[in-house]
């Protein structure tokens, strides 16, 4: 089986494995403790926090250790809101991860004005469009770094700048982008910063929000105190090591993985273009991340190309992970202005640290095969 | 949490644990603190003609800090007069033993019962009553 | 025998090594998202997922499409407590739990107070049980919700689960309960005991940390409102990508709990009796806090009097412990619940929780006994209080100079 679908989640490496196990062995305290099996919990955590703290630049006080990106993405956003104490404004933008679009759902609920701003066909936004709608009681903008479905990189200097210089907190979902781009923290001006394990390599049920610590955020999780009071529960310390390790491995291999990545996207991309008449690549004209091509085939059906792909052992996804199966077209391509028959034959390919040149080979051939046939029998070039 | 080592060791080999007899005229007896809040400590020392601390002896109840610093105050105090007694500041205790924040109030019980027992002496010293 | 031994089994147990068995695969070769519906990889997780679900279901005899999972029980009592409330205000805004509850129920409450509900904290009595009669008088047509314990963390009291749940049905109120520490540990059963939400932690039946799930009765249906948003897993009640190896982890933990229930219960149980007589006839001044018969097999707490629990704890350092709740023992505060119990400050300071598990054997309980009687014999000999009781003292007469 050919795995192609490492933005859903990626395989541990195997040192992640290796950190966890002693925490999952014998006894491992709860980090509240004040004995040694606590302590060593704790110091588990502690080397884990400035792990995943480095690999974004950040003193290791601003890491706030969650469940995953999604809980990391409610608690920005609710903790944010909760912080309020009038109506006021956010912006995010349409073609975010559902766990931001639901959250900021919820700030509409509560009686906040929510604007969703609108992208060009390429995915990216306007810092202009953002200026426009930012207003004196706005008091959040979120937009991601890098799209789930796209790869697209969302230019976000000139978007914190502008929030910054209105004193609107920024928040931004990094979980696609960490692991195949540097985090420019000098560069972008974000408050919160949100991060996931298993999309880096590490354990899933782990995830991270990065704040600055007098950020008086509204809990959404509470009793215990853990977190600094930001979010209780006892912390799942080996997921937590696993996501350090995870991090510290990105730190260490990053540029060579981004590396292999991009020449191994570019083979890809340069194979399906040349057998493949009619392929499109979606946000092709814009700057992506190295492992990411979402790709679509005007007149042919997402799901039947998965289906296919999947009788011939490939993995692949017909959008995110959280959406497919559900049969809507994507709202990340519908937000571009992609017609919706292009949308529904949309598939996603994104490769990851272990993904080999001759599984790509294997994959161009055999689906090069499978849309000749979907398209009428058509020759293969 | 993690102890440190002066504090470890204070606690694990404690000195001058014990009692003096708290009806002599030259021995001062401080009881400090109050059960209910976890911690209670008795300092006694005895007081020579020079008017030198030449003994002392503490027990007490508390956490491993609140030992720590009685056992500490009493190895301090010994051979000192009443006056260097007296000068000896929660801050020296704390600092000495590093005790984290949450243990402060350790340090400072032990501050209080040197000024405790002192005044025990004095009182006595005056031809006042007996200890408490 | 090795040392440290680890006695506190409440706060936090080891995963089993058959769960971690188990878990391993799904860390490794088998790490699909659940949520990918188009190829196998994702198709054998959420397969795992389901498997898992059914093994939690059977462990309180309830329906696997009535759980859902969460990462522990913090947030499945989040979830019950503020979910049911919210969704519910417009039917009422009362709800009644008890003093001793976990801080996650006990926050939970606090903040709904911020939110404009009403909430009724029922005190215990003195060996830490609900009167039930006052549980069923404290309802009024504007309560919701009635969220009580299991098995309590600290003293391992166990409440009539069965009584609560009759009243709550019989008055139209949901009934949620807090069973972190009483799944795995004592039968339940939904039906039989009228539960509507039950909160369940991996971690305290020796599956992984982050890790829970939340039973949600189906039939009567009860709604609630999500805490967490995007994606819409869990039908709707809890968002997030699932972790398949801690949910297997999870599952596998139930399904070992519900095999090995009552040969270890009965087990435990003979250890706890061993130590708790080993103790009481070498020491005097010891009191054991908690009813001893409603109650956990594997927990012990104990309060040494004129010793203080913390120096004690320091004492016995090979043996880990907890003196008090393992989330507020950093602080100096006597523990809540012995409060609750009526338990003076002053020996409140004195406890001790012995928790006892899976792994405890009858060598460390003994060595536990020697250490600690050792340990009590000398503290006492190091503290004012015992002095002045030896010379018939009455510690109520003195006038203490509180700071």
């Amino acid at each position: 089986m050919i795995y192609l679908d490492h933005n859903a989640t990626t395989p541990m490496h195997p040192e992640v494995l290796t950190a966890m196990l002693p925490y999952m062995r014998g006894p491992c305290g709860n980090p509240a403790s004040v004995h040694h099996a606590g302590r060593a919990a704790r110091q588990g955590m502690d080397q884990a926090r400035r792990q995943v703290a480095s690999l974004i630049g950040v003193h290791d006080s601003l890491v706030c250790f969650t469940s995953g990106a999604t809980e990391a993405n409610n608690l920005a956003i609710s903790g944010v809101g909760g912080m309020q104490k009038q109506p006021g404004h956010a912006i995010t933008s349409r073609t975010e991860h559902p766990s931001v679009l639901e959250a900021f759902g919820v700030l509409q609920q509560q009686g906040h004005r929510v604007t969703f701003l609108d992208c060009d066909p390429q995915g990216l936004i306007a810092p202009e469009s953002l200026q426009r709608h930012l207003t004196p009681d706005t008091f959040l903008v979120s937009i991601m770094h890098a799209n789930n479905e796209t790869g697209l990189i969302q230019p976000l200097a000139p978007l914190a700048a502008l929030c910054r210089e209105q004193g609107v907190l920024f928040h931004t979902d990094i979980v696609q982008s960490i692991g195949r781009l540097p985090w420019d923290k000098e560069a972008i001006a974000a408050d919160l910063i949100t991060l996931s394990s298993h999309k880096l390599g590490g354990p899933m049920g782990v995830g991270a929000l990065v704040m600055d610590r007098s950020l008086a955020l509204t809990p959404m999780i509470i009793g215990g105190g853990q977190e600094r009071g930001r979010r209780a529960g006892t912390p799942n310390v080996a997921g937590i090591v696993g996501f350090g390790a995870a991090a510290d491995w990105l730190n260490k291999h990053r540029q060579e993985t981004v590396a292999s990545m991009t020449r191994l996207r570019a083979f890809l991309e340069t194979g399906l273009s040349e057998k493949i008449p009619g392929l499109v690549i979606f946000s092709h004209n814009a700057p992506r991340i190295a492992n990411t091509t979402l790709l679509g085939i005007d007149g042919l059906h997402g799901e039947t190309l998965v289906m296919n792909l999947d009788l011939a052992g490939i993995a692949v996804s017909s959008g995110s992970a959280c959406a497919s199966g559900k049969g809507e077209g994507s709202h990340v391509l519908a937000a571009m202005g992609v017609p919706k028959s292009l949308a529904l034959s949309a598939i996603r390919l994104s490769i990851g640290w272990n993904t080999q040149v001759q599984q790509l080979e294997r994959f161009i051939h055999q689906f090069a095969h499978i849309v000749a046939r979907l398209q009428g029998g058509a020759t293969v070039r | 949490m993690a102890y440190n080592d002066k504090v470890l060791e204070h606690y694990e080999k404690p000195r001058n644990v014990g009692s003096l007899d708290k009806n002599d005229t030259h021995v001062g007896t401080g009881m400090v603190g109050a059960p209910a809040c976890g911690d209670v400590m008795k300092l006694q020392i005895r007081v020579n003609d020079d008017g030198v601390i030449d003994d002392a002896k503490f027990k007490t109840f508390g956490c491993g800090s609140a030992i720590a610093s009685s056992s500490l105050v009493t190895e301090w105090i010994k051979g000192k007069t009443i006056d260097q007694a007296l000068a000896i500041k929660n801050k020296d205790i704390a600092e000495e033993l590093a005790l984290p924040p949450v243990k402060i109030h350790c340090s400072v019980l032990a501050e209080d019962a040197i000024r405790s027992a002192v005044e025990d002496y004095r009182k006595k010293q005056k031809g006042g009553s007996h200890a408490p | 025998m090795k040392l440290p031994i680890y006695m506190d089994y409440q706060a936090t147990t080891p995963v089993d090594p058959r769960v971690l068995e188990v878990m391993i695969p799904w860390f490794t070769e088998k790490f699909g998202n659940p949520a990918s519906r188009s190829h196998p990889f994702g198709w054998e997780a959420e397969q795992a997922v389901e498997r898992a679900r059914t093994q939690i279901a059977q462990l309180i005899k309830a329906d696997p499409r009535e759980i859902i999972f969460t990462s522990g029980a913090t947030e499945s009592n989040n979830i019950a407590i503020l979910g049911i409330a919210r969704f519910h205000k417009a039917r009422g805004n009362h709800i009644i739990t008890t003093v001793i509850e976990h801080k996650a129920v006990l926050d939970a409450c606090r903040h709904l107070e911020s939110e404009g509900f009403s909430v009724t904290y029922l005190p215990v009595a003195a060996n830490g049980l609900l009167d039930t009669q006052l549980l069923a008088d404290s309802i009024t047509d504007q309560t919701i919700l009635v969220s009580v314990m299991a098995a309590n963390n600290e003293i391992g009291v166990v409440q009539p689960l069965a009584e609560i749940g009759a009243i709550c049905r019989k008055r139209g109120v949901h009934f949620h309960t807090d069973a972190a520490q009483g799944a795995g540990k004592i039968e339940m059963d939904v039906e039989a005991m009228n539960l509507d939400l039950v909160s369940i932690s991996g971690h305290k039946i020796y599956g992984p940390k982050g890790i829970g799930a939340l039973y949600v009765r189906r039939r009567p249906r009860v709604r609630l409102q999500a805490i967490m948003f995007g994606g819409g897993h869990e039908r709707g009640m809890r968002s997030g990508t699932l972790p398949t190896p801690l949910i297997v982890g999870l599952g596998e933990a139930c399904a070992l709990c519900r095999q090995e229930m009552p040969a270890e219960t009965q087990r435990i149980l003979n250890l706890r009796k061993r130590m708790e007589q080993g103790i009481m006839k070498q020491l005097t001044h010891v009191t054991i806090n908690g009813d001893t018969e409603h109650r956990l097999a594997g927990n012990l707490n104990i309060s040494f009097a004129y010793v203080e629990g913390e120096s004690l704890m320091m004492a016995i350092k090979d043996i880990a412990v907890s003196s008090g709740s393992a989330c507020t023992s950093a602080s100096l505060e006597p523990s809540y619940v012995l409060r609750a119990l009526g338990v003076n400050e002053e020996l409140a300071h004195t406890s001790i929780r012995f928790g006892l598990g899976r792994f405890t054997t009858e060598d460390e309980i003994d060595y536990a006994i020697k250490v600690v009687v050792r340990a009590v014999n000398n503290l006492r000999e190091m503290s004012p209080l015992w002095e002045m009781v030896q010379e018939g003292i009455d510690l109520n007469s003195v006038r203490w100079a509180e700071h």
